[in-house]
């Protein structure tokens, strides 16, 4: 049932096409200066993104000056939490926690992990019991109405090392050292274009810890000729905003003994505390992954099914 | 569709009981299963279906979340941070649903972006893009509120930028700001309004939502060749045919946001948003979500005074005006022809628009300093003068191609030269299938 041809509707566009037609001299000239236009926009697009690759190089010239942070980009690590099977080397963590422990919790409060949540570390309920009691915690008021220090139990987080913030920046040199238990998540040096695009099909997601793998390692590093280095401050060229940062290089070989015969290096203690960090800020990464996978293959089978179903239904209609 | 064609016939007494008294199921059934569609609809026209999964997602999700948070500057970081940790699934929930607001926003701009390239604004469908207009106008304040309630970095210095701009206004800026704000800065009082209209929001959208469906089936869908459906030939019944597609489409959509959810969920977001809110410490670059960055790139373009008009209004009003275009649409586009299949040159600049659209979210996103203020200048040229010149201009001096004389001709056409497979049951009338 094709609606024959001479009805209202297609009379009027014939009409409109012969009218059409009649304008096709101008048209002709019309369509220079559109085709002008639509290139002067792509044109000027262009200039505009070959001036700024322009900046950027001059800019990388001065070495002494940089205006762009980090001077140098976050090494990229082979980690065991990345790609949709990653999981945690417990082991690693373990590694990670005792350098947590015995370095950067000196002056790192991590207050929003619990004890409770170490036994993700593969330790036993004992294990976090024991762990936990090496803590002391401040609590109260009791029925006395006094405050009281008792031993830590699993359901206690991580006590801080400063009493209050502005005690960790006085004993700082100013600014107060960031909480640990989100670092890994709230770090990450921007990726830039083209890359951030690559990045959703490699699964990239470990710019936190491998930024802070290379701040760790990246205080070797001298700095060039000329640049100058504020007083109290430590240069790093990984360090994301700005040539220096206050706090010290924080790990030296042997600093830490490990238990399992791993190399006592900064280079393994930086990968280690970073794999921790990345575990204390995001704790259920394994069972997303385990779910996600899940999904997928059911979103796959059940798309399929679906699928079929849809070329059944409408294998008689043209469309 | 609209009343008096209703094919309901209740198989049941409680059925017929029903419709005597309220006929609730032949609503659904006339809306949902008889209501006719044009045969020739492509997955484009998936995305109103997805929207809707994502609307209904959204209000989920959020629901339970609500159930966890508290809205307090003191604890709103802490609570988002124990819904992570402690709550049984509460990352799943929380990463479902501040990534399904980003997915919301993708097939949202999918959907506008498709009206766009097929006309389907135009008469006698203008009521119907303007609701679609005004429900994206509400997506945008419930995104931008429901941004601020994690109280990170992010949300604290994006809720002071964007409420800054009402200070702009004048004579009333400073008294509308210190409303939305509930003090003179972003605080416990902000939060606890933001959440409260976070909340409220989306259930106005679900309303207006109504409305667009309601106004969808009184004008019938457009299709790809913009020829109004003429005969029976030409349309489909809803069910089976559009849900078994619709129901195609969103898994596939789903499929993408799940990728997104399970294994990047952080991708689309802030890593400053993971540090607590703290009023002392400005990040370097204060960057809105993704999906407002075009906007935010017009915002910053306007670097200059234009008269009694100083540079900050004049932003204000760009990224203003430059939503209002939307409103305008149907007036601007003065062509005959809807959809750009048929329109050779109005195709292509409907594509430079797409470009350009993407070009200004990259650009909302770096600093705004040396060339990236001029590209972002051209480029916001460029997004108004589609609206104001290249739609009404095009559509007076354009030479359509030649349209089909029906959507039943453009379909047996296509699968002629396509070589496309059924030729024998492709005159079949699909009314005598299923």
């Amino acid at each position: 049932m094709i609606p024959k041809s001479g009805d209202r509707f297609s009379d009027k566009i014939m009409l409109e096409t012969t009218t059409a037609r009649q304008r096709i001299s101008r048209g002709f000239g019309m369509k220079k200066i559109l085709t002008s236009l639509a290139l002067l926009g792509l044109v000027l697009a262009g200039n505009g993104a070959a001036t700024t690759g322009a900046i950027a190089q001059e800019e990388a010239h001065n070495e002494a000056a940089p205006t762009h942070f980090p001077i140098h980009k976050p090494k990229e690590m082979d980690w065991s939490f990345a790609g949709p099977f990653g999981t945690y080397d417990k082991a690693q963590l373990q590694r990670g926690l005792k350098v947590y422990k015995e370095v950067c919790a000196a002056c790192h409060s991590m207050k929003l992990v619990a004890f409770r949540t170490l036994e993700d570390l593969g330790y036993s309920e004992a294990q976090v019991k024991a762990l936990a009691a090496e803590y002391t915690i401040n609590d109260g008021p009791n029925d006395a109405g006094d405050m009281f220090d008792r031993p830590g139990i699993p359901s206690d987080h991580f006590p801080a090392p400063f009493p209050n913030e502005q005690a960790a920046a006085a004993a700082n040199g100013g600014a107060a050292p960031p909480d640990m238990s989100l670092l890994a998540k709230a770090r990450g040096v921007e990726r830039g274009f083209p890359r951030f695009v690559f990045d959703i099909f490699t699964q990239y997601a470990q710019g936190g810890p491998d930024y802070i793998h290379s701040l760790l390692t990246g205080y070797d590093e001298q700095p060039p000729e000329g640049m100058e280095i504020p007083e109290g401050t430590h240069y790093n060229p990984y360090f994301m905003a700005g040539v220096s940062l206050k706090m010290p290089n924080p790990l030296s070989d042997d600093q830490v003994t490990y238990d399992d015969g791993s190399p006592q290096t900064v280079d393994q203690y930086s990968r280690d505390v970073s794999a921790f960090l990345m575990w204390a800020a995001e704790p259920h990464l394994e069972d997303r992954k385990k779910t996600g996978f899940r999904v997928l293959v059911f979103l796959l089978l059940f798309g399929a099914l679906v699928y079929l179903t849809k070329r059944k239904v409408w294998a008689g209609v043209a469309h | 569709m609209s009343e008096g064609h209703s094919t309901y016939t209740p198989k049941t007494g409680i059925g017929r009981w029903f419709d005597a008294r309220m006929p609730l199921p032949r609503l659904v059934y006339d809306s949902f299963v008889a209501y006719p569609v044009p045969r020739n609809l492509n997955y484009a026209w998936t995305f109103g279906g997805i929207l809707s999964i994502m609307l209904a997602a959204q209000i989920l999700t959020g629901i339970v979340l609500a159930m966890h948070y508290a809205a307090d500057s003191t604890l709103a970081f802490d609570s988002v941070e124990k819904i992570m940790r402690d709550v049984n699934s509460g990352w799943l929930l929380r990463y479902l649903h501040s990534n399904g607001a980003s997915f919301f926003f993708v097939a949202v701009y999918i959907h506008i972006f498709r009206g766009l390239y097929y006309g389907s604004y135009k008469a006698p469908r203008e009521l119907l893009w303007i609701l679609g207009c005004i429900i994206y106008l509400l997506m945008m304040a419930t995104g931008f509120m429901g941004y601020v309630l994690p109280w990170g970095q992010m949300s604290f210095w994006g809720a002071t930028v964007i409420t800054g701009f009402f200070s702009a206004i004048p004579l009333v800026g400073d008294w509308i700001q210190q409303l939305l704000l509930g003090g003179f800065a972003v605080d416990t009082p902000t939060l606890n309004r933001f959440f409260s209209l976070h909340y409220l929001l989306p259930f106005m959208i679900a309303g207006v939502v109504v409305l667009h469906i309601w106004a969808l089936h009184v004008v019938g869908q457009s299709n790809p060749t913009g020829i109004e459906v003429k005969s029976k030939t030409d349309i489909v019944a809803f069910t089976p045919y559009a849900t078994i597609k619709d129901a195609f489409g969103m898994i596939v959509f789903l499929f993408v946001f799940a990728y997104f959810v399970f294994y990047l969920p952080n991708f689309l977001g802030h890593p400053d948003n993971y540090t607590v809110a703290d009023p002392l410490k400005t990040p370097a670059h204060i960057v809105p979500e993704w999906y407002f960055l075009p906007f935010y790139a017009i915002l910053r373009a306007i670097t200059f005074n234009i008269g009694p008009i100083n540079s900050k209004l004049g932003g204000v009003l760009a990224m203003f005006g430059s939503i209002a275009m939307l409103f305008l649409v149907p007036w601007l586009d003065t062509s005959k022809v809807r959809s750009a299949v048929y329109r050779p040159w109005y195709k292509l600049f409907f594509w430079l628009f797409v470009i350009d659209a993407v070009l200004l979210g990259w650009l909302g996103s770096q600093p705004a300093e040396g060339s990236y203020v001029f590209m972002a200048q051209m480029a916001t040229l460029f997004y108004f003068a589609f609206f104001l010149v290249a739609l009404p201009v095009l559509g007076l001096i354009e030479t359509p191609r030649r349209l089909p004389n029906s959507i039943t001709e453009a379909v047996l056409e296509k699968n002629k030269g396509g070589g496309g497979g059924h030729p024998a049951s492709a005159t079949a009338a699909p009314e005598t299938k299923g």
